[in-house]
């Protein structure tokens, strides 16, 4: 666990961290400029904060009282830049076993086992003027962990890559999270790489923590649309697979009734966690009929929020969020307002992360 | 070493002494100016421009000025000099006085070469290394040094032509005596003080040309062949 509290000031900007992270991926979230990657040099040992004390279990890393500052190179965490900063004197092989030469702490994982899992065995002895963007930062990825770090700093690594890279290196990241169990701190501003990959975020803004949370809750939290953004603002169920339908359909059980997925090669009674963004979920006052969605939910209004897209609307279903995203004339046309009975009717459900090898869910469609 | 007809023994002197003079004042100012580049690069620290003039100020100050200077602080009865004297280190009218004022000149131009080379070092590679366990010790050996070869490489070669041209502060500092402090530039200009010198110096000025070219040359290659080797293109 990674315990974070520290002030600092760089030029006008205050940056003022307060959280704590928890073994898996703690992400944190943000516009860019809002003081991440400081509060992640600061982790790493590359800034000395003002004030506050940094602490990685029960290794104080950094302590203004007192003045106790661990150098970086005596910290043992793992920092993958945004900009992959491997060594270009070295060929990928040296890159990769640069950090185990320093290392004193046990091997996490053997070398060809992080480079197969990476996909880089291929390019061991080429120099990192001679790979592309996605190949260095996997190479940096592995770099990192073959220093037998005690935790994994990542700062945007995605950010320089075009979308085509991002969907190569994701699945690497997913498969690093649920294989080594290293604490990692992942700095994004990209809802939907977070969604994917974060157990825990942390909410920044401003050069400060506003909200930390479990993801499931944080993602559902109105508090976080505006954070978001419309297209993924969304809430997490979760459900139980209760039955492989003769259609290639599975029944999941929700609390407040069942919904139907259009495939899911996993045993009978898996817990899963569903993603539902709120711009899928519309809203019906009566159960309607004759209608192509599968999936209606009955539930309960909570709350309704404007804002600059519209309106939020966050709905009970039998105890668990959901959030909708609908227009005011909508909302006032239903006259939709706290308290009020409603049936959530869900276009789109899709497997959220969290669950491992969530990935390969859906390897390829039934034939 | 026999150079051939063409070149008498004095004029062979003055060759063998000018190239030993400028390979030590090359190489022994390496590890300062490496040090005075690497702090003039990278550390932030008060009288930062102090040092900046005064490396800079042998490429500003007349050659006979700063040759002066030299005679008046490491000349035998100068601050440094008397008492270097006391341990058997003269420089006054020797061979190392002619490398020290070489070197002395050199300075300027083999710390701009290192300088800019450490300068084009991007920081966050040695902030990467740090990351992976490298103390500054080692982030220097297998980084930072590894990276600025080229320029280190330039600054050398640079330095080794200066000193071979130097005149001013070494006729200055340790006059112009035969077998001891006559350097090529020296012999040069002794022989066209004597009527029927012209052949003698001709020959030198030819010397001195092929060493300058071969330096250029050797240094362009080396440079082409580390930064094939660095930047792994």
């Amino acid at each position: 666990m990674l315990s974070v509290s520290f002030r600092h000031r760089i030029g006008n900007s205050r940056i003022n961290a307060d959280f704590a992270a928890p073994n898996g991926v703690t992400a944190l979230f943000g516009r860019s400029g809002a003081g991440k990657t400081t509060i992640v040099q600061a982790v790493a040992g590359l800034l000395r904060p003002e004030y506050g004390r940094i602490a990685l279990d029960d290794t104080v890393l950094s302590d203004s009282d007192g003045g106790h500052f661990l150098p970086p190179h005596r910290r043992a965490i793992g920092y993958v830049f945004q900009d992959a900063r491997l060594f270009p004197h070295l060929t990928v092989s040296q890159n990769l076993l640069y950090g185990r030469w320093f290392s004193r702490r046990s091997q996490l994982a053997p070398p060809d086992q992080i480079t197969r899992m990476l996909g880089i065995s291929h390019l061991m002895q080429r120099r990192p003027a001679a790979l592309s963007g996605g190949e260095r930062q996997r190479v940096a990825l592995g770099r990192a962990i073959l220093s037998n770090p005690r935790m994994l700093l990542l700062d945007e690594p995605l950010a320089a890559l075009d979308e085509a890279r991002k969907t190569e290196i994701l699945p690497y990241l997913e498969r690093l999270r649920d294989d080594l169990g290293l604490p990692i701190l992942y700095v994004s501003h990209s809802a939907a790489e977070i969604a994917r990959l974060a157990t825990t975020i942390v909410l920044v803004d401003q050069g400060r923590v506003i909200a930390s949370g479990e993801a499931a809750s944080m993602l559902s939290d109105p508090a976080m649309a505006p954070y978001l953004g419309a297209r993924q603002t969304g809430a997490i169920l979760s459900v139980t697979l209760a039955a492989q339908e003769a259609d290639g359909l599975a029944r999941v059980d929700s609390k407040a009734g069942p919904l139907w997925l259009s495939c899911l090669d996993r045993p009978v009674g898996t817990p899963l966690r569903l993603r539902i963004m709120a711009q899928d979920v519309m809203i019906a006052l009566q159960r309607p009929a004759d209608i192509s969605a599968l999936n209606v939910l009955p539930a309960t209004i909570t709350d309704l929020r404007l804002d600059e897209d519209g309106v939020l609307v966050r709905l009970d279903a039998g105890g668990d969020p959901l959030l909708s995203r609908i227009t005011r004339r909508s909302a006032e046309r239903l006259d939709l307002r706290p308290g009020k009975a409603v049936h959530a009717v869900l276009k789109a459900v899709s497997v959220a992360p969290g669950n491992i090898g969530a990935a390969s869910l859906c390897p390829t469609p039934p034939r | 070493m026999n150079a051939g007809n063409w070149l008498t023994p004095d004029e062979w002197q003055a060759v063998a002494l000018s190239l030993r003079v400028a390979a030590v004042a090359a190489i022994a100012s390496l590890p300062v100016a490496l040090l005075t580049a690497y702090a003039l690069a990278r550390w932030r620290f008060p009288g930062h421009a102090v040092l900046n003039g005064l490396v800079h100020l042998p490429l500003v100050l007349p050659p006979v000025v700063t040759g002066y200077l030299l005679l008046l602080t490491f000349g035998r009865r100068g601050t440094i000099g008397a008492f270097l004297d006391q341990f058997g280190i003269v420089f006054a009218f020797r061979w190392t006085g002619a490398a020290l004022a070489a070197a002395i000149m050199a300075f300027p131009l083999m710390v701009r070469a290192i300088r800019l080379s450490i300068e084009a070092v991007d920081p966050g590679l040695e902030q990467a290394a740090a990351t992976l366990g490298a103390s500054r010790i080692w982030v220097f050996l297998t980084v930072t040094l590894p990276l600025v070869l080229p320029g280190i490489l330039a600054g050398l070669v640079l330095a080794f032509a200066k000193a071979m041209g130097e005149f001013g502060a070494t006729i200055t500092f340790v006059s112009n005596i035969p077998g001891q402090t006559q350097t090529l530039p020296s012999a040069i200009y002794s022989f066209l003080q004597v009527p029927g010198g012209e052949g003698a110096a001709g020959r030198l000025v030819l010397i001195a040309v092929a060493i300058a070219l071969s330096a250029v040359f050797i240094s362009e290659w080396l440079a082409k062949a580390l930064a094939r080797r660095v930047s792994g293109a």
